[in-house]
């Protein structure tokens, strides 16, 4: 099992999601370059946060226009594993691989904070080590983190189960207050049509481990590989 | 032929921006109300084209391929020889 994590000018998350990747979870873990492309066959490909071409034009809007990501598609469309998380998640919208778009907090800063989540499907590759419902804490870390569709998108998402994280009030209440940016729903967890691939704001790699005051995001990463294992 | 283009972008009608808001917000503070307040982005480009229709078609596919997010932006494209 070998997961990549690909690296983009301006990605300043890569270490840490490899990190977790190797030393906390145990998993064979690439650092790729976008430059340079996949160049194999992986079991899952991480798109780390970060800050890819200083965000220029729209976040993610450039970086999800490079070849890689068009491996990334393919691989994809195999039924390979795709972590997208915050400027991972924006250049996954960019590029079409999940549905609506994260853009402008709605009130315009950056918030760098710990928040609430509940998670609201565990069918899926990424989550089937939490309980549905499950409320977990995670840091966001994002000035474009609004995620954005239509209705007919949203409706479409709920229908399909594709919703994976709400922003939530510890005990799992969906609330306004609780919507630390704005986003439609409260959603900022998102699955691809396939169900292989996700894209989330926060950041799973800056809790999995207890040194950081939350373990919560590592049942992320161990869902993946337990997935991987079980599809053999 | 060569053929200066701008590209306007603008949020589409009904979305939220808060850039604008904020902006709003401030020009209040200077003693300025604003009823209405909407930001755009305007590209502005030279580039060749085999006539005018040419290099409209070229910028409405720059806007579909990257300069626009069509989930929030509508464009227009207006060229000058």
């Amino acid at each position: 099992m070998r997961f990549a994590v690909v690296r983009f000018g301006g990605s300043n998350c890569d270490l840490d999601a490899a990190h977790v990747l190797s030393h906390v979870c145990g998993v064979d873990t690439d650092l790729r370059w976008y430059k340079e492309g996949l160049g194999r066959n992986y079991d899952a490909v991480v798109i780390p946060g970060g800050f890819s071409y200083g965000d220029y034009l729209r976040a993610g809007a450039i970086a999800a226009r490079t070849p890689v990501m068009e491996e990334i598609l393919r691989h994809a469309k195999d039924g390979g594993l795709v972590l997208g998380i915050c400027n991972g998640a924006q250049i996954a919208a960019e590029s079409g691989l999940v549905s609506g778009t994260f853009t402008l907090n709605a009130y315009p800063k950056f918030i760098c904070r710990p928040v609430h989540l509940r998670v609201e499907n565990t069918a899926t590759p990424f989550t089937s080590l939490y309980r549905e419902g499950e409320v977990i804490q995670l840091p966001i870390a994002h000035k474009e983190g609004r995620y954005m569709a239509d209705a007919e998108v949203l409706s479409a998402l709920n229908r399909e189960k594709r919703v994976v994280f709400r922003f939530s009030e510890p005990d799992g209440r969906i609330t306004e207050e609780a919507n630390p940016n704005g986003s439609a729903e409260n959603i900022t967890g998102v699955l691809g049509k396939g169900g292989n691939f996700l894209a989330m704001m926060p950041h799973p790699e800056r809790a999995s481990e207890g040194v950081l005051g939350s373990e919560d995001g590592k049942k992320i990463f161990l869902s993946m590989i337990r997935y991987i294992e079980m599809m053999g | 032929m060569d053929f200066d283009v701008e590209v306007r972008i603008t949020l589409k009608p009904g979305i939220l921006d808060p850039e604008a808001r904020a902006i709003q917000h401030a020009l209040a503070d200077l003693g300025f109300p604003t009823r209405r307040l909407s930001t755009a982005r305007i590209f502005s480009l030279s580039m060749e084209a085999q006539d005018r229709a040419g290099a409209e078609e070229k910028a409405r596919q720059m806007c579909e391929r990257l300069l626009a997010n069509p989930v929030i932006h509508r464009y227009e494209v207006e060229v000058r020889e």
